[in-house]
C-alpha cells in the first residue's frame, strides 16, 4: 500500500519517537503455560505472544523418523490480535510462516539426539503490531530450550526495512504498512549463522548490506534478553 | 523439497556430487550457475488471457491466467486483484497428494507472487472499471507437471511470460480487448547450498542433498524485491551477499534471452 504519510519526521525520528536504529523494548519471561514441557511470553513492543511446546513421542507410528526429530511449529493468531477480526485457523499467510519458523527451528535443534520423537511448538499470537514471525520465532527458541531438547543454539529473529527512503530496524506497524520493503532475519548468534530470511518490497544491494549489519548489531542485545530469561528461572532462590 | 524412496542417496553417490561440486562441476556436467535448457512455449492454452509452459531440464510447468470482474478488496479500492495460485499436481511427483494445497505449494506461491507484486511488475491500479465496486482480477494458475527441482525458477518464468502476453477482454464491457499494461520483469533466482558451494537450478537429486535453499527476485531496476530462504539450514551473510550477486547476473543474463 502506497501512501503520503510521512514516516520520518523533520527531525530524523520515527513516528513512534525512535532512532533509525533502535528497537522497541523486549520482554521474555518463560515458564507460562505449566503443563506445557516448556513455554515462554514475549512482549516486543506491543506484540504478545505467548509459544509452549511439548515433546513426545511422535504420533502415528508410521509418522515418526527413526533416527531423527520431527519439528512442527504451528503459528497461529487470535482473532482479536489485529485491527479487524482474524478469521481462526490457518490461511496461507500463517502456513508460510509456520513453515518458515519450522525450518529455522530444525536448523538448530540437534535432531538426532531426539530420534522417534516429535517437538510441537505451539505459538499464539495474542496481539499483533508488526514482527510477528521472528518475535514468535524469538519466544519459541527460547520455549524449546526451557523444555530441554537439546539445541546448537537460541534463534534470535530481527527486522529491518525502508521507511520512506531510509533503511530502519525493528519496523512499527505503519512502516510495515506504508513503508517500502521489510526484511526479516533471524540468525544463530554463536556462528552468526543465518536461519530465516524473508525480503519484500523494493531494496538495492548497498541498502541490503545496511539493514543487515543494523540487525547484525542489534542481535547480541535480543540474545542477552533470552539468555536472561532463561537463567532467572534458575535463579530465583539466589535472589533477595 | 520432495523425497520419495529414491531421495535415499548413497553416501558415495552423495560425497561424490559433494567433491564434483566443489570441483565447479555438476554431476550433469554443469558449472555451478548454469540453468539446464529453458523451453518457454508463449500462449500454450488459447482459451486463457494468457499462457506459458516452461520447461527446466524435465521440470514442466503450465501457467494459465483468467481474467474476470470483481469487487474488489476493502482496503485497496482503486486497484485490480492479482491472485497467483501454485498447484503441485498428483502427477508431477510419487509423494504429492490430491487435496488441499501443502505447505510446500503455499510457500513456493506466495515466493512466487511476492516478486512479481512488489517488482509492481503489474500497476493493478490500471485496472478499476468503477473505483471501490467493479476491477479487473487477474487469476494466475500455475500447474506443476512434472517436478525435478526448482519450482519456483520454472513458475516465475512461466507467470511473467503468462503476464506479459496477457490481453484483457475489454470488449465484454463493449471497450476494446486491451494488453495488460507491464513495467517489469522480474526473475527469481533460486541457489541451493551443497557443501559450501551455492548452485543455481538445481535438479531434483541435488536439492534432495542440499541443506538450505535461497530465492533471490530482482527486476530490471537491479533492486531485490524478494527474498526467501527455505528449507533446514544455514548460510552466512557473505553466502547471501554472493546469492544476490548470482541472481542479478543471472537475472539479468535469462532476461536478456527470454524476455527481450
Amino acid at each position: 500500500m502506497e501512501s503520503n504519510i510521512k514516516l520520518i519526521t523533520d527531525d530524523g525520528l520515527r513516528l513512534d519517537g525512535r532512532a533509525l536504529n533502535e528497537m522497541r523494548p523486549i520482554k521474555i519471561q518463560t515458564g507460562v503455560v505449566e503443563k506445557a514441557d516448556g513455554s515462554a511470553y514475549i512482549e516486543w513492543g506491543a506484540n504478545k505472544i505467548i509459544a509452549a511446546v511439548y515433546v513426545r513421542e511422535a504420533y502415528p507410528k508410521h509418522a515418526q523418523n527413526i533416527d531423527r526429530a520431527i519439528v512442527k511449529a504451528r503459528y497461529n493468531m487470535s482473532g482479536y490480535s489485529v485491527e479487524e477480526r482474524k478469521r481462526p485457523g490457518p490461511d496461507r499467510r500463517t502456513m508460510e510462516i509456520s513453515k518458515v519458523i519450522t525450518e529455522a527451528l530444525e536448523s538448530t535443534i540437534v535432531l538426532e539426539k531426539l530420534p522417534r520423537a516429535e517437538v510441537d511448538v505451539f505459538i499464539q499470537v495474542l496481539e499483533a503490531d508488526a514482527g510477528t514471525r521472528i518475535a514468535s520465532l524469538t519466544t519459541a527458541s527460547v520455549a524449546v530450550a526451557d523444555a530441554g531438547v537439546p539445541m546448537r543454539d537460541l534463534v534470535v529473529g530481527c527486522t529491518a526495512g525502508k521507511a520512506d527512503g531510509k533503511m530502519v530496524l525493528d519496523l512499527s506497524k505503519d512502516e510495515d504498512n506504508f513503508g517500502e520493503a521489510d526484511i526479516p532475519m533471524a540468525i544463530l548468534p554463536r556462528t552468526k549463522k543465518i536461519v530465516l530470511l524473508q525480503l519484500d518490497g523494493k531494496v538495492s544491494q548497498e541498502e541490503f548490506d545496511e539493514a543487515t549489519s543494523m540487525m547484525m548489531n542489534a542481535i547480541p542485545r535480543i540474545s542477552e534478553i533470552q539468555r536472561n530469561a532463561l537463567m532467572s528461572k534458575y535463579n530465583v532462590e539466589e535472589g533477595e | 523439497m520432495p523425497m520419495d524412496s529414491n531421495a535415499v542417496i548413497s553416501e558415495i553417490r552423495k560425497n561424490f556430487m559433494l567433491e564434483s561440486i566443489k570441483n565447479g562441476k555438476r554431476l550433469d556436467g554443469r558449472p555451478l550457475d548454469e540453468y539446464r535448457e529453458i523451453k518457454i512455449t508463449e500462449n500454450f492454452i488459447p482459451k486463457s488471457a494468457g499462457s506459458a509452459m516452461v520447461e527446466l531440464g524435465n521440470t514442466k510447468v503450465v501457467a494459465g491466467l483468467k481474467i474476470e470482474q470483481g469487487e474488489p478488496f476493502a482496503d485497496t479500492p482503486d486497484k485490480g486483484v492479482i491472485l497467483l495460485n501454485i498447484e503441485l499436481l498428483p502427477m508431477a511427483f510419487p509423494t504429492f497428494e490430491s487435496g488441499p494445497p501443502s505447505e510446500q505449494a503455499i510457500e513456493y506461491s506466495r515466493v512466487v507472487d511476492r516478486g512479481i507484486r512488489e517488482s509492481k511488475m503489474i500497476d493493478t491500479s490500471k485496472l478499476v472499471i468503477e473505483s471501490g465496486k467493479n476491477v479487473w482480477m487477474i487469476f494466475v494458475d500455475i500447474d506443476v507437471l512434472n517436478y525435478d527441482g526448482n519450482i519456483i525458477d520454472a513458475c516465475t518464468l512461466a507467470a511473467v511470460t503468462a503476464l506479459k502476453n496477457a490481453v484483457i477482454p475489454g470488449s465484454k464491457l463493449g471497450e476494446k480487448d486491451f494488453k495488460l499494461p507491464v513495467n517489469a520483469t522480474p526473475v527469481a533466482v533460486t541457489m541451493w547450498k551443497l557443501g559450501d558451494e551455492l548452485i543455481c537450478d538445481a535438479s531434483l537429486e541435488e536439492e534432495q542433498v542440499s541443506t538450505g535453499r535461497i530465492t533471490v527476485t530482482m527486476s530490471e531496476d537491479n533492486n531485490i524485491h524478494a527474498m526467501q530462504k527455505g528449507e533446514i539450514g544455514e548460510f552466512s551473510l557473505e553466502e547471501i551477499q554472493k546469492a544476490i550477486k548470482t541472481s542479478s547476473n543471472i537475472g539479468n543474463k535469462l532476461r536478456e534471452k527470454y524476455f527481450r
